[in-house]
């Protein structure tokens, strides 16, 4: 058996362990499966391969990508490309973290319990809320779970969302909400922005939910006030503000604003863009939700000698016990994308967060203002933005990509992809990373383009 | 002295662990972009450290975790098997990490033939027809399943059937995930041979069943040998079957789900193709289903043109919707596509049969001072009642943390609820007969201590960084953050 590297037995020893057993072979193992059951022949699989034939054939396969280090990426919605310090891959790349279990004995588990600690510490200083879980899939997902939790605490059955939200959100919550049998309904924007007035009207006694992103998918920040007010005007009806957390340093903090329950998605610290996963799906909340949140949580504890120390806590909702009642059945957190974003914001720390914001939203404004001088650019809004904004034009938005692309430029996402009456345009995320000469290069490779 | 400090009590005003380029372009006041009032006015309570200080903390912390590098982890159902280092390096190739989700078909052609391949394997070791590799993880796979059986009743105009049928020997996130998709839920009890009891299952099905959650081999480690007729029991009342795939680390090569009858299978992909658990995540759960059911999967699914190229298919006619963002797991799957590959047909196969040869071993080796309730051969896992203790007073807990102090992590505990004092076991196929005969000797050890001195069980563990800290404390004085002022 000694062919594999990560089977370890001598044939002596299977000998002896089959003794044990009190079983004359390999195959008496399986006499337990009815004979009709067993698999007949071979899995229609390649044979097994050497390490060395594997990482060739795989790294082949990763050299036919075009990859954001080929082309300057303007792509967000959602997915970000900012910098990630060496430290993070080295610490996330220790293997007393990567190859641990869930921290379910604490004794041998407070390195995972210690950074998830800190994680929720950093996370509730970030959103301005009063706590954070230890994390849930995705932003998108997060958005989903929220507003499950928030509805069943309000008693109603529906759900109002902004259009401007990530649609792949939106996907996602009616796809739990319809399996829950409860109703989701869109609040319509006004230009970039959701509509207030449209929302007073959708908003009615009915609706337990109001969901805002900010800064919402088209990139423009939304006035969140006075749709703190408006959830808030009845009791038991309940705000999700879904952000992106690299805009949170310089804006001023949902929990200030009144928010109930913050999601968002935590990949741009130090998560690579990967294709879309793993990320990280934030959860922060008010103390009211605390034995209703989705996921795990660590809390403070001591040991018996009266050492500090942390444990899972409040693990009733979870699969343990009263899991027939449970209003989620997630049982894992995304520990290691946990431990890149409190190594990214432990690095980064006070000032260095604040830098990336303010290099994001400076860097963006500049490819605006370029890009709004150029004449067959239409500026769709006058709205705020923090590092993501809109623009628009007549030519196909797919044939710009394209010579974008042939220029070495992922120039973003295309509009009428998102919401065919938006016309032709593109959706533009500028991140600390691309350069003052990369953007000169858009503006330079657009204006021959459109 | 060890370790014991949190990154907010190394902060000093002033100092830091990062460094931009400089601003290249002209930057203004931030009251210039966004009015003020939508602007923070506090500064951000974050610590001020330095990299080193970020390393040393990290890698300080990261002394007080027990991983599989390390040593033996015989958690039950948990499948902790040898993470292979290849599978690391493969997920960590530029051209897979840099490349964004929004991305066209035609720059991402590596990444979608790898995706697609893993899901053509893992429906051959299924059994299955067709993969989405969109679950986060497998009780995400869980959820996905179930709202598959409840797409697959609507579009048929069933919607009387209700009620999931969930055995007691099956998954603790099982219940929760029928709940969660609107479900009713009926526990059926197990026969004392740990089998599904065939005429309680008959007694509860009827046009109002929706569907069965299984696992088999089930967390008793035992393979139903009855499992073709509760397949068809529930198919005949109308229902549909979903595998719990927990346990497919006992019968790769040897059986297969879709030919037990099972409609939808999901994988957890770090207990079956070795993807590093990762201190509870980011796993994968992809679902696979028969091809009657492949019109329902969340999209988009990843296709294979006739030209050789691929794509993601976004239309899906009678799509349950979207369980995440984007296509899944992508650097999780592209590790499993790495075990796949070099372990092949014969060394999968190969894999199950030594995890059921260690897991045996184990099983006959430890009854002599263990509780084994049946003396039977298991598939990969198997569960102790608890230690053989004529005075009662030494628990479970006692024992798996005293196990602890022996230089093991500990199996799982208190489950399955139907074993009384569960210790469930599960060796995997990577530990050699070595640590396998170490871990008995320890158990061994461990049970003459509990006649000659039950104190030191009752005060273990010794020799970890914390002993038993207070969950009730935790649990009753909620501290979830630092209280502690940063920068002090």
């Amino acid at each position: 058996m000694s062919k594999y590297p990560y089977i370890p037995h001598t044939d002596e020893e299977i000998k002896e362990m089959l003794d044990v057993v009190g079983v004359s072979s390999l195959e008496d193992l399986f006499s337990d499966i009815p004979e009709e059951m067993k698999m007949k022949g071979e899995l229609d699989l390649p044979a097994s391969q050497s390490e060395g034939e594997v990482f060739g054939y795989l790294s082949k396969l990763a050299k036919k990508n075009k990859t954001t280090n080929d082309l300057a990426c303007f792509m967000g919605g959602g997915a970000y490309d900012h910098y990630i310090p060496s430290v993070v891959n080295h610490i996330t790349g220790r293997s007393e973290f990567y190859t641990a279990y869930t921290p379910y004995q604490p004794e041998v588990s407070q390195g995972t319990l210690q950074y998830i600690f800190e994680y929720q510490t950093l996370m509730a200083n970030l959103t301005g809320m009063d706590y954070a879980n230890a994390s849930l899939y995705d932003g998108q997902s997060a958005v989903a779970e929220a507003a499950i939790m928030t509805t069943q605490m309000s008693k109603k059955n529906k759900i109002a969302i902004s259009e401007t939200a990530d649609p792949q959100a939106i996907t996602v919550l009616r796809t739990y909400t319809h399996a829950r049998g409860m109703e989701l309904v869109l609040i319509p924007r006004d230009g970039m922005v959701t509509s207030l007035d449209k929302a007073k009207e959708i908003v009615d006694d009915t609706v337990g939910t109001v969901i805002i992103q900010s800064p919402n998918f088209y990139g423009y920040i939304e006035d969140i006030a006075p749709f703190v007010e408006l959830a808030h005007s009845q009791k038991k009806r309940y705000i999700i503000q879904s952000t992106d957390p690299t805009s949170l340093p310089i804006m001023k903090k949902p929990g200030e604003l009144g928010v109930d329950v913050v999601v968002g998605d935590g990949q741009a610290f130090g998560i690579p863009l990967q294709f879309g996963g793993p990320y990280l799906g934030i959860l922060a909340f008010n103390k009211p939700f605390l034995r209703k949140i989705p996921g795990r949580i660590v809390g403070q504890t001591e040991d018996m000698d009266g050492k500090r120390s942390w444990v899972l806590t409040l693990s009733a909702r979870e699969q343990h016990i009263k899991r027939e009642r449970a209003t989620s059945n997630i049982c894992s957190n995304q520990g290691l994308n946990v431990l890149a974003a409190t190594v990214y914001m432990s690095l980064l720390g006070k000032k260095g967060m604040k830098e990336v914001s303010y290099q994001c939203i400076a860097k963006s404004h500049y490819l605006f203002e370029k890009l709004s001088g150029l004449d067959k650019v239409k500026v769709l809004t006058d709205k705020p933005f923090f590092k993501e904004f809109s623009i628009g034009f007549d030519k196909d938005a797919d044939e710009v990509l394209a010579k974008l692309e042939e220029n070495g430029i992922l120039g973003g996402i295309s509009l009428s992809r998102i919401d065919e009456s938006l016309g032709n345009g593109l959706i533009i995320a500028v991140t600390e990373k691309r350069t003052k000469e990369e953007m000169d290069k858009f503006v330079k490779t657009l204006e021959e383009v459109l | 002295m060890a370790y014991d400090k949190l990154i907010f009590e190394l902060s000093k005003p002033g100092k830091t662990g990062y460094r931009l380029p400089s601003l290249d372009v002209e930057g203004k006041d931030l009251s210039e972009y966004i009015p003020e009032e939508l602007l923070a006015t506090d500064e951000l309570d974050f610590p001020e450290v330095s990299e080193v200080d970020v390393i040393r903390h990290f890698t300080n912390l990261s002394m007080k975790n027990y991983g599989l590098d390390r040593g033996f982890y015989p958690l039950g159902s948990c499948t902790m098997k040898y993470n292979p280092k290849i599978n690391e390096d493969v997920a960590s190739l530029e051209g897979f990490t840099n490349l964004h989700p929004y991305q066209k078909d035609e720059d991402v052609q590596g990444t979608l033939e790898a995706l697609y391949n893993v899901g053509e394997a893992l429906s051959e070791i299924s059994g299955m027809d067709f993969m989405t590799l969109q679950p986060a993880a497998g009780a995400h796979g869980e959820i996905t399943g179930v709202m598959l059986i409840k797409a697959y009743h609507e579009h048929n105009g069933q919607n009387q059937r209700n009620k999931i049928i969930v055995p007691d020997a099956a998954h603790g996130t099982n219940p929760a995930t029928a709940a969660m998709a609107g479900y009713e839920i009926i526990e059926i009890k197990s026969k004392p041979n740990g089998m599904v009891d065939i005429d309680a299952l008959k007694a509860v099905v009827g046009d109002d069943t929706a569907g069965l959650m299984l696992t088999n081999p089930n967390t008793l480690g035992i393979y139903d040998e009855n499992i073709k007729d509760i397949t068809s029991i529930i198919h005949d009342a109308g229902g549909l079957v979903y595998y719990d795939g927990a346990n497919m680390n006992a019968i790769l090569g040897h059986s297969r789900p879709g030919d037990m009858g099972f409609d939808i299978v999901h994988y957890n992909v770090h207990k079956t193709f070795s993807t590093p658990h990762g201190g509870g995540g980011p796993g994968a759960g992809p679902v696979g289903v028969k091809s009657f059911l492949k019109p329902f999967l969340p999209k988009p699914v990843v296709e294979k043109k006739d030209d050789g190229t691929y794509y993601l298919d976004f239309d899906v006619p009678y799509t349950l919707g979207k369980m995440k963002a984007f296509v899944g797991h992508v650097a999780i799957l592209l590790r499993t596509y790495s075990y796949i590959l070099t372990m092949g047909k014969d060394g999968l196969r190969d894999a199950s049969t030594m995890a059921v040869l260690n897991a045996n071993y184990l099983a006959q080796s430890l009854k002599e001072n263990y509780n084994l309730p049946l003396d039977r051969l298991y598939k990969h896992e198997f569960v102790l009642a608890g230690i053989k203790d004529d005075t009662h007073t030494i628990t479970t807990l006692d024992v798996a943390k005293r196990i602890l102090d022996k230089g093991f992590h500990a199996p799982t505990v208190y489950f399955p609820l139907i074993v009384p004092e569960a210790l469930m076991i599960e060796p995997t196929e990577s530990e050699p007969k070595d640590t396998l005969d170490d871990f008995i000797k320890a158990l061994n050890e461990i049970a003459e201590e509990a006649k000659t001195n039950p104190e030191l069980l009752k005060t273990a563990p010794h020799d970890t960084p914390v002993r038993r800290p207070d969950e009730t404390k935790a649990a009753k004085d909620l501290v979830l953050k630092y209280e502690g002022e940063i920068n002090a």
